[in-house]
């Protein structure tokens, strides 16, 4: 028989697990990009690498405290986004898209590659950095919480930073979104000439907004790490589409829609894959077996979210007056 | 307040304008923009060659020529958003060569496009506000600290609120542009443009897809802006429009300029009747054929 309670425990438990966090703090990243500015970034999964391996080589090969770190990871995508702005953010917006998703990729074959092996780790990637950021918890040794949500300490302190952050950036996006920078970027994003005929600088304007978004990618690289360890294999391509279903799940150019949609996105992965790994288990589906099991879960959601994408696609926090206009 | 000007059937003309002939190229008395050996070519096409232009302070000033003739890319280049090949120009004595386009606008010179671009999914008020210029708000930092820039945020809404009454707007501040109609959508950009105080304006076709209800409430505003002191270039193929408002003509074909004048008189000019028309536009062709034609017709009853 199904264990339901198992199930639905282990999906609610997404709901505020640090993975949610950084995938919520990268679609806000792309929120800025795409949905605000109009910038069609491809390499989100670049910047959250960089946040990664930033924060892990920084810790290893070079015993940064964790601010210091921090900092590295943060410097590291500043200059990744200059590197990519430069040449792109004067043509035309596809001229970003291809450029992105390219040097999101060689970053990730950079980390691979065997002739970096004593600092990037290869294929095998970098664990053992976490004792600094473990050592800063203030909470007490134990297993704390309720219902689903038992953790020990070092978990807590994690889901604790991780969603910190989220509110914190979340906010700050809120403010200079209602700002007149907020406005200039908007409009931006209808017309850049119009725009530029207004005496504002463009370029300019289109490069803050690729670091300040890049930036948001690389903090949430960290948090992505801090459960797990550096494999350069999570930095795939997918990484940045499963980022821009987060978006356009939420609304493209929302505060809450990256952060809800993440949720949801993690929660209905969760919920699938429990599902139908027990359905197979207790032979409901005698046709297939474990391993094409975990990969049906990505069809459904795939689904689910094309379900949303037709007769909602504005997002669920999207207005709907927006649409009415789309050409 | 200019809202209460009645609609004005006959506009105060400005004359006196330039020094000399009114040729191609002739001196203003009082220029505000000056363009000399201006060229751009695409591929093996001259599309602008302009060898000496002046528009003079103050006044309205009319860029005619048939399609093709350059008036759009010579806009382009004098506004910085495209690069011309040779030439220098100047705006109020101030170079504008290798200016980019932001700073030119800056400097006091806005324009318009001929393709309305309102900025859609921007409320009306938001179009408006974001013409002002110098707003430090606009800074990513100071951005974040709303007691900073909230008093001169303040004083842009007043002033746009009080544009977009004196442009009939203001019942639409709160939607979005693209649910204005064309004609209102060229009445927005016209009023964010005046946001930042211009001294001249360049208005790429104005007239253009408005429909005649409109049309004569846009002339009441540009004439406006003359008489608040401001400067106005535009491009138009109106030519009643021309002849009503404009208080100089610069007339281009295949990218020079080829004639100057007030509008009444240059539309009197062979060089435009020719530019417009083609050279051979009053000799008919068909006359010296005549005795073939007929001669084939014969030829074709005889057949039949």
């Amino acid at each position: 028989m199904i264990d339901w309670i198992q199930i639905f425990s282990n999906a609610a438990q997404e709901l505020i697990s640090p993975t949610t966090a950084a995938y919520a703090l990268a679609a806000l990243g792309l929120a800025i990009h795409f949905g605000y500015t109009g910038l069609l970034n491809f390499g989100q999964a670049g910047f959250m690498a960089l946040g990664a391996y930033g924060y892990a080589i920084s810790v290893l090969s070079f015993n940064l405290p964790v601010w210091a770190a921090v900092l590295v990871g943060i410097g590291a995508s500043v200059v990744f986004a200059l590197i990519l702005g430069i040449p792109t953010l004067r043509l035309r917006a596809d001229y970003l898209a291809i450029v992105t998703i390219a040097a999101a990729e060689i970053l990730r074959l950079v980390f691979t590659t065997n002739t970096f092996e004593a600092i990037t780790g290869s294929a095998q990637g970098l664990n053992g950095y976490k004792g600094s950021f473990a050592a800063l918890n203030p909470i007490p040794k134990g297993t704390y919480g309720f219902g689903p949500f038992q953790y020990n300490e070092y978990d807590w302190w994690l889901r604790i930073v991780g969603w910190t952050v989220v509110v914190l950036l979340a906010l700050l996006t809120w403010l200079i979104m209602r700002s007149p920078w907020g406005r200039v970027i908007k409009g931006i994003r209808e017309d850049e000439d119009a725009v530029r005929a207004l005496g504002k600088n463009v370029y300019s304007y289109k490069m803050q907004s690729l670091i300040l978004g890049g930036v948001y990618g690389t903090l949430a690289g960290m948090i992505f790490i801090l459960p797990r360890a550096v494999v350069p294999a999570n930095y795939q391509t997918s990484l940045t589409f499963f980022v821009y279903a987060i978006l356009l799940l939420g609304g493209a150019a929302t505060i809450l829609g990256p952060i809800i949609g993440s949720m949801i996105f993690w929660v209905l992965l969760s919920f699938f894959s429990g599902f139908i790994s027990r359905a197979v288990e207790a032979g409901w589906l005698p046709f297939m077996t474990q391993v094409q099991a975990g990969q049906l879960r990505f069809i459904l959601v795939g689904i689910a979210i094309m379900l949303i994408v037709i007769f909602r696609p504005q997002g669920i926090f999207g207005n709907k007056k927006e649409l009415a206009f789309v050409k | 307040m200019s809202s209460d000007v009645t609609p004005t059937s006959k506009p105060v003309k400005t004359t006196g304008l330039h020094i000399g002939e009114a040729e191609p190229g002739c001196r203003k008395v009082d220029p505000i923009l000056i363009a000399d050996g201006v060229t751009r070519t695409f591929g093996g096409l001259k599309a602008v060659d302009v060898d000496h232009v002046e528009i003079p302070r103050g006044a309205i000033t009319a860029l005619i020529g048939p399609n093709g003739a350059g008036k759009t890319t010579f806009f382009n280049l004098l506004t910085g958003f495209d690069k011309p090949d040779t030439g220098k120009w100047e705006f109020e004595g101030r170079s504008l060569a290798h200016v980019p386009a932001y700073r030119v606008a800056r400097m006091g010179l806005i324009r318009t496009f001929q393709l309305t671009k309102a900025l859609g999914l921007l409320s009306v008020l938001d179009n408006m506000k974001l013409g002002a210029k110098g707003q430090s708000g606009e800074n990513l930092f100071r951005a974040v600290f709303p007691f900073i820039w909230r008093k001169q945020e303040e004083e842009i809404e007043a002033k746009a609120v009080e544009l977009l009454t004196r442009f009939k707007l203001d019942a639409k501040q709160t939607d979005y542009a693209a649910s204005l109609s064309g004609g209102q959508r060229k009445l927005l950009e016209m009023a964010r443009a005046l946001m930042s105080d211009p001294t001249l304006v360049m208005l790429d076709e104005p007239m253009a897809g408005v429909n005649p209800a409109l049309t004569q409430s846009l002339l009441d505003h540009i004439l406006d802006l003359k008489s608040q002191g401001m400067t106005v270039l535009f491009v138009e193929h109106d030519m009643h429009m021309v002849r009503h408002i404009a208080d100089w003509v610069v007339v281009m074909a295949e990218g020079r300029i080829v004639a100057e004048g007030d509008p009444h008189t240059v539309m009197e000019n062979p060089a435009v009747i020719d530019a417009y028309l083609g050279a051979h536009h009053d000799t008919d062709l068909g006359a010296t054929e005549t005795e073939n034609v007929e001669a084939i017709k014969e030829l074709i009853d005889d057949e039949q």
